[in-house]
């Protein structure tokens, strides 16, 4: 049975990576490849939510806040490569409001503090922040809130700072990438590589942690908090670990998706961005792996190609989709999948009757 | 082995004293059936020994108080229980369920690698509660006798040395009955085993020793049939049934 | 001194506001339990009812007044319909209820877009709220703001009586407490639900006709105020008004004192670590665990 997982999973994965490294970059245009680097990374974000919110239970509403700590931890260290060491970001120097640079932008400007940072430092606050109201059994719908209010308190202060945060602007404007530069189309094809490789990176330590015991003792955390309590565990650690790890995968994601985009700001990562990564998550499937990747990808799509000509038309359909997938299609596309195949006769055909009830003394005896 | 000494057991719900000095000994190996009407205080007293509800007083198992303890730690020192309503993990297969129940000592490493075989207490317990032709099935799918025999199942992997038993046969048919009795005088060879049941003759067949809770007191002890003879037992629970 | 008591004031009238959109979630999301999101959008449409009014009633004080009860009675229904049409089918699944009024508040939102144009719009206040009353030379008390105090007071207090002694706020309060029991004796508890999403909705209307005084009003109003309604429900308990009312004025005095001294947006973030901080003392869906079966 695990053999044949793996030898699935392997030919999975191979039929993902010639499908992102071969046929992508060959069929794409340019345009098309960088829309789709910035697709990746949103999906990126689905990965960690289909492990927080499909297996763990966990709804999170703030994943934009560790989208944007990754991000603005990228953005901020770019912005120093392009100003030059010991001088200020162009905005900074246009806004005047300062004579020197922040004691907290200074350890960005180096590469060896800003790229771990980009993902510790989401990880450090869902830390916190999980430790803090797992260990009160704050959860369900309160955690819910409470993610969703992180959201609104970070983007309240990043606008609240503007001379240091670029406010609602947010940063933009980047000219190299560790020293590429990031207008030559080779290096934007580049940035779509190294989005690509991450996603199937954290598709792999995904897939590890949903099929391994941990990833059963999440899904029963899940389904009843308190057995778990029962049997010796401390279900918050176990939250805490699902939490963490989607917070590093969004965080490794706005990194990402500074260079393959050009910008981070606010608005992409309040509260309605914050919501909007879990619609593709619902409708891909949200306790599967590929399911919340898929959804995303279609998701996002579906959103340039309909808000650019008909803004209206894709609120309404963004709007239907939350209250048609989660209402009535819980199990998402994934569970449409499972339906069909299920319809084939299977197999192995499982034993239809419930075997005997052999009483225990016979066991023993 | 050790066993259960509950001395001046108190719980209080907004005033009420739902558990009013209760004195409880439970010797080690015992078979104790815990009786008496509905809202004696029978399950309050399972729930302040396994830490789910606030008590004064002492409960001790072997040297280790337990009260004050968070529930987790409580089953890490070897106390299991089971619910009214047979709670296991619905979506996950009967093998999963038990090797969840016997992993609670693992280590991040363990935990974070696939399970590549089956532990032996888990193969065992599969036997004992007479399941393995069933591992494979998700436990949402299993009848409801079978859902209380895989929660003793899962007690016995978690290598609980207290058992705490509530309503176990409820609902169940005579068989399923008599196949649940069977299996608690197995599990009950090396462990101390505390049953809160309603069914008499369930209680007669298995019981070793009996105590009788009334409005949060200990009424009446002793074997099953000091206690039925016990003229204030008769008078406020077997009398009327 | 003065400054000290002008910014209490400051922080009791931003309390009432938070009162207000917070009243109507604390009876559906902590009576009922159900996450409703798109009650900020039912605030929004106590707004545009005030908006629409103004058209046909010119005089803006008889607007105001006849706007109180249609914007309740407004929001009340479309509250009704979001139960009936959706929440019913969802009680058993709380957190998908909530991204399911997500996507309805969403619809709505671009309805308001689409009827009533993106841009906000700003309606007349009466001219007996324009004016100030004022204490001494340095405190003055707005007399808008006072009126939203005196109307979230109101609220409060009409609903305390109506759940205390109508036989409504009992059969409500009966559901909440054991539905099943409740259906056993004779309450058609499917009823008292619309009921009370009625009452609940309905005064998210009428929160939206006190926002109208505040500032112009817009399709994105429900979204920014409804993060705030849900903490203050959140830190006050389920089942308590009392909890809201209290939360809610301490929240709005906490925020406008943290804001004389520093600046708006940190006094938001620390007003939400304050409340991540009370939920470490005092954490809710402790207390109702229930035992013997722990599905």
């Amino acid at each position: 049975m695990t053999a044949r997982y793996s030898w699935r999973a392997g030919v999975g994965f191979a039929v993902g990576a010639v499908l992102l490294f071969a046929v992508a970059p060959v069929a794409l245009s340019d345009f098309r490849l960088s829309l789709l680097a910035k697709y990746l990374c949103l999906a990126m974000v689905a990965v960690g939510i289909g492990l927080a919110w499909g297996r763990g239970g966990l709804l999170t509403l703030g994943q934009g806040v560790f989208f944007g700590l990754g991000g603005y931890a990228m953005a901020m260290h770019m912005k120093l490569a392009d100003a030059g060491p010991g001088e200020m970001p162009d905005f900074m120097q246009l806004y005047g409001q300062l004579d020197a640079l922040p004691w907290w932008w200074r350890p960005f400007a180096s590469p060896w503090f800003a790229l771990p940072a980009t993902v510790l430092l989401p990880m450090l606050v869902a830390f916190l922040l999980g430790s803090l109201v797992f260990r009160r059994r704050v959860r369900g719908a309160y955690f819910a809130i409470l993610s969703q209010a992180l959201a609104a308190a970070m983007v309240i202060l990043l606008i609240g700072q503007q001379g240091t945060t670029g406010g609602t602007n947010g940063l933009t404007d980047f000219q190299g990438f560790f020293g590429y530069d990031l207008d030559d189309p080779v290096n934007q094809r580049m940035v779509y590589f190294i989005v690509a490789g991450v996603l199937l990176l954290l598709l792999a330590i995904a897939r590890q942690l949903m099929l391994s015991r941990y990833g059963e003792l999440l899904v029963a955390v899940r389904d009843s908090e308190e057995r778990v309590r029962f049997l010796g565990y401390n279900p918050a650690n176990v939250k805490l670990v699902a939490y963490v790890a989607a917070a590093g995968m969004a965080g490794l994601a706005g990194a990402l998706f500074v260079p393959a985009v050009g910008i981070i700001n606010p608005a992409l990562i309040g509260i309605v961005p914050s919501i909007e990564f879990v619609i593709g998550v619902a409708v891909g499937g949200r306790a599967t792996l590929l399911g919340p990747v898929l959804g995303a990808v279609a998701v996002a799509w579906a959103k340039t190609a309909l808000s650019e000509e008909f803004p209206a038309a894709w609120t309404y359909l963004q709007g239907l989709l939350f209250v048609l997938v989660v209402a009535f299609l819980p199990g998402g596309l994934a569970s449409l999948v499972r339906m069909v195949r299920r319809r084939r006769p299977p197999p192995d055909p499982a034993p239809v009757s419930p075997a005997p009830v052999v009483s225990p003394q016979e066991v023993r005896a | 082995m050790s066993g259960l000494v509950v001395r001046d057991l108190r719980v209080v719900f907004d005033g009420f004293a739902a558990v009013d000095g209760v004195d409880l000994e439970v010797a080690p190996g015992d078979i104790r059936f815990l009786i008496g009407p509905n809202g004696a205080g029978k399950t309050t007293l399972v729930d302040a020994v396994t830490g789910l509800v606030k008590a004064t007083g002492s409960v001790r198992f072997g040297d280790d108080e337990l009260l004050g303890r968070p529930v987790h730690r409580i089953a890490r020192m070897g106390v299991g229980r089971t619910f009214q309503t047979a709670t296991v993990f619905e979506e996950l297969t009967v093998l999963q369920n038990l090797d969840i129940a016997a992993g609670a000592g693992r280590g991040a490493l363990t935990l974070l690698r696939r399970r590549r075989s089956v532990p032996v207490s888990v193969e065992e317990a599969l036997e004992t509660i007479g399941l393995a032709g069933l591992r494979d099935k998700p436990a949402g799918a299993l009848a409801h006798g079978q859902k209380q025999w895989l929660e003793i199942g899962m007690l016995l992997v978690q290598d609980v040395k207290l058992l705490l038993l509530d309503e176990p046969v409820a609902g169940m048919s005579h068989d399923e009955r008599d196949a649940t009795g069977a299996l608690l005088r197995v599990v009950s060879a090396d462990r101390t085993v505390v049953v809160i049941e309603h069914d008499m003759d369930f209680m007669r067949s298995f019981a070793n020793t009996v105590t009788v809770l009334h409005a949060g007191k200990v009424l009446s002890e002793g074997s099953v049939a000091q206690v039925q003879a016990d003229p204030a037992v008769q008078q406020v629970y077997l009398g009327v049934s | 001194m003065t400054v000290i008591v002008s910014q209490l004031f400051t922080g009791v009238s931003i309390g009432a506001v938070l009162l207000l959109i917070a009243l109507g979630l604390s009876l559906t999301f902590g009576q009922m339990g159900v996450i409703n999101m798109a009650h900020g959008e039912f605030i929004m449409a106590g707004a545009y009812t005030v908006y629409v009014l103004q058209k046909v009633i010119t005089d803006a004080g008889w607007s105001l007044f006849v706007a109180l009860p249609l914007a309740f009675a407004v929001a009340g229904l479309m509250g009704v319909l979001l139960e009936v049409l959706l929440i019913r089918r969802l009680y058993a699944r709380p957190l998908d209820t909530l991204l399911v009024t997500w996507g309805v508040s969403l619809i709505l939102q671009q309805l308001a877009r689409d009827i009533f144009g993106a841009p906000n719009v700003q309606t007349r206040a009466p001219d007996f709220l324009t004016g100030n009353i004022k204490i001494t030379d340095d405190l003055v008390l707005s007399n808008n703001r006072l009126f939203i105090l005196t109307l979230a007071l109101a609220a409060v207090v009409a609903l305390t009586v109506a759940l205390r002694y109508t036989s409504l706020g009992r059969r409500i309060r009966a559901v909440v407490q054991n539905r099943d029991l409740a259906a056993v004796s004779g309450i058609a508890t499917g009823r008292v639900d619309r009921l009370t999403f009625f009452i609940g909705s309905g005064l998210a209307g009428v929160a939206g006709v006190a926002l109208t005084l505040l500032g112009p009003i817009g399709p994105t109003m429900g979204t920014n105020v409804i993060v705030d309604a849900f903490l203050v429900v959140v830190a006050g308990g389920i089942g308590h008004l009392k909890g809201s009312v209290i939360v809610a004025f301490a929240l709005g005095t906490l925020q406008s004192l943290v804001e004389y001294s520093t600046t708006v947006s940190v006094a938001k973030v620390l007003v939400f670590v304050a409340i991540v901080a009370f939920l470490q003392w005092r954490p809710q869906g402790l207390f109702t665990l229930r035992t013997r079966s722990l599905a």
